[in-house]
């Protein structure tokens, strides 16, 4: 079901934990989905110099936030925030179509720490016009189950 | 090591079992309706299986029909008496924790325009008697409650259920497809008019199952065509299935009290130990009334399929309620029903015993699920106000 990367991600993920005084901070999901991700990030001179994550969800979801954690660290702001989830999951060599939510998820958790970032800082960047932090969630397929 | 616990999916074929079932597949292929010998060799062995469940239930072999599998009896069961009855009235009593073959089968029906009470439970899984009793009205014509949930194990009060109806006239039909195989059902001493079982919970093949149908209920055919099955059930018999089913149900009731014993001790020591060793979890389904093979706990802070990718690397084989393992957007149905959070029911894990289990297979499980659990909750957002002793 999941592609080798996603299981090496999901055994032994990269930058789980907590970053005290943390530059941003950004969470998303909600129980309800069985998905939430926390993000945080030490930014200095506009790089993401340290990226952690704590994420309650799915073996995909997981791994998604592992891969996502390591493709923004040493990027600058604006080029994290241009990470798209199919870039996450693609260099994951893929995840079942059920569980893409799972990318986009870790995409706004990224989104949701630079916006808090912006916050603080009285910053403005142009891809977070109408971002909301705290909408809810609601990528699932609503597919038959089986 | 390898380590199977998920025994209500399904269950190997036993050896003995399959030995049964092989002349069926190779020497024997007649067509059980022809006349000629190459038949009704077939048709004797049919004939035996019948007697062989039909005396589990101490019931008629003329009372046994052969399915399909449970989906197909319970169908059957609920599609045809509601068809044979539609006249005298158009509504049906089940409950919320039923297994998808009667939920939909009773959503479907609503559909055709019948009106479906599901009465809720408790947060063991205990429907309420009195609810039923109150929920029954002129129009009544069939009550379906399942015997033994599938998830949660819990046992429902089927003799009172049973009386309720019988004293209302009221067709009864359970869904004992997990509770077959674990507990005696005699339909001498429980007026029960059609039950639902099927194979491949209890050591069978997949693709069989059975209805019991006591004499005399009124229910029309879900599968039309040839005389098979005295005319109610029409399609060239599954032959090697129904010899491996026969022989499976023969076999469950000649050892039930060791079997019921082996994993009684098994799965008290599994839960206990569970309860015991992992903090901020919590058992789902009642303690006591709880079939003798199951096990659901959910643990807090974590999600159920990261936590069957874990254990699976390890060699242990279970299942969860979690809607990431199903792939739909709500976890279980019946965990939500028992009053869970989402939280809750996502973190839910299901472990059920076999015959082959053994105390060694327990205790390794028992040796890897704790650091499993701390893993999961280290890296698990919920899970750090719990840390700071914020909670
Ligand atoms: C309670 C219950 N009813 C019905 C079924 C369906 O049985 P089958 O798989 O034989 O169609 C199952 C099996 O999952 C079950 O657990």
């Amino acid at each position: 079901m999941y592609s080798e990367i996603v299981m090496d991600h999901f055994t032994n993920p990269r930058n789980v934990g907590e970053i005290e005084n943390a530059d941003a901070v950004g969470q998303v999901g909600n129980p309800k989905c069985g998905d939430i991700m926390k993000m945080y990030f030490k930014i200095e001179d506009n790089v993401i110099v340290d990226v952690k994550f704590k994420t309650f969800g799915c073996g995909s979801a997981i791994a998604s936030s592992s891969m996502a954690t390591e493709m923004v660290k040493g990027k600058t702001v604006e080029e994290a925030l241009a990470l798209s989830n199919y870039e996450v999951a693609k260099e994951l060599d893929g995840l079942p179509p059920a569980k893409m939510h799972c990318s986009l998820l870790a995409e706004q958790a990224i989104k949701s720490a630079i916006f808090d970032y912006a916050q603080k800082h009285n910053l403005y960047y142009k891809e977070l016009e109408g971002f909301d932090p705290d909408a809810d969630e609601d990528h699932h397929d609503h597919g038959e189950e089986e | 090591m390898k380590v199977y616990l998920d025994y209500s999916a399904t269950t190997p074929v036993k050896p003995e079992v399959l030995d049964a079932m092989l002349p069926y597949l190779k020497d024997y292929y007649g067509n059980p309706s022809s006349l000629h010998s190459f038949g009704r060799e077939n048709k004797k062995a049919i004939d035996t299986a019948r007697d062989q469940i039909a005396k589990t239930f101490n019931a008629k072999p003329e009372e046994i029909f052969f399915t399909g599998g449970g989906s197909e009896s319970d169908n059957w069961a609920i599609k045809g008496v509601a068809a044979a009855l539609k006249t005298r009235g158009r509504h049906i009593i089940t409950t919320n924790i039923e297994h998808h073959a009667v939920l939909h089968a009773c959503q479907y029906l609503e559909k055709e325009g019948f009106e479906v009470t599901y009465l809720p439970v408790d947060e063991d899984g205990l429907i309420s008697v009195e609810d039923l009793k109150n929920s029954i009205r002129k129009d009544t014509i069939l009550i379906t409650i399942m015997y033994a949930n599938n998830e949660i194990g819990t046992l429902q009060p089927i003799e009172e259920i049973a009386a309720i109806a019988k004293e209302n006239k009221i067709i009864f039909h359970t869904d004992a497809v997990q509770a077959y195989g674990h507990i005696k059902i005699d339909t001498q001493q429980l007026p029960v008019d059609m039950i639902s079982i099927s194979a491949h919970k209890l050591y069978g093949p997949k693709g069989v199952g059975a209805l019991y149908l006591r004499k005399g209920t009124k229910i029309h055919n879900l599968i039309h065509g040839g005389a098979q099955e005295r005319k109610k059930r029409a399609g060239t018999e599954n032959i090697a299935g129904i010899v491996g089913f026969g022989k499976a149900a023969e076999m469950a009731y000649e050892n039930l009290e060791e079997h019921v014993q082996h994993l009684t001790e098994l799965r008290d020591y599994l839960l206990d130990e569970i309860l015991d060793k992992i903090p901020y979890t919590k058992l789902n389904g009642h303690r006591e009334k709880r079939l003798i093979n199951n096990v659901n706990v959910s643990f807090e802070f974590i999600e159920g399929e990261s936590m069957l990718l874990s254990l699976d690397m390890v060699g242990i084989a279970a299942s969860s309620g979690s809607a990431c393992t199903s792939g739909s957007l709500d976890p279980s149905h019946v965990l939500l029903s028992l009053g869970l959070s989402h939280e809750m029911a996502h973190g839910s894990l299901r472990l059920t015993l076999g015959d082959q289990n053994t105390k060694e297979e327990i205790d390794y499980v028992l040796e890897q699920l704790p650091p499993i659990v701390q893993r999961l909750r280290d890296m698990s957002p919920l899970y750090e106000n719990i840390k700071e002793g914020v909670r």
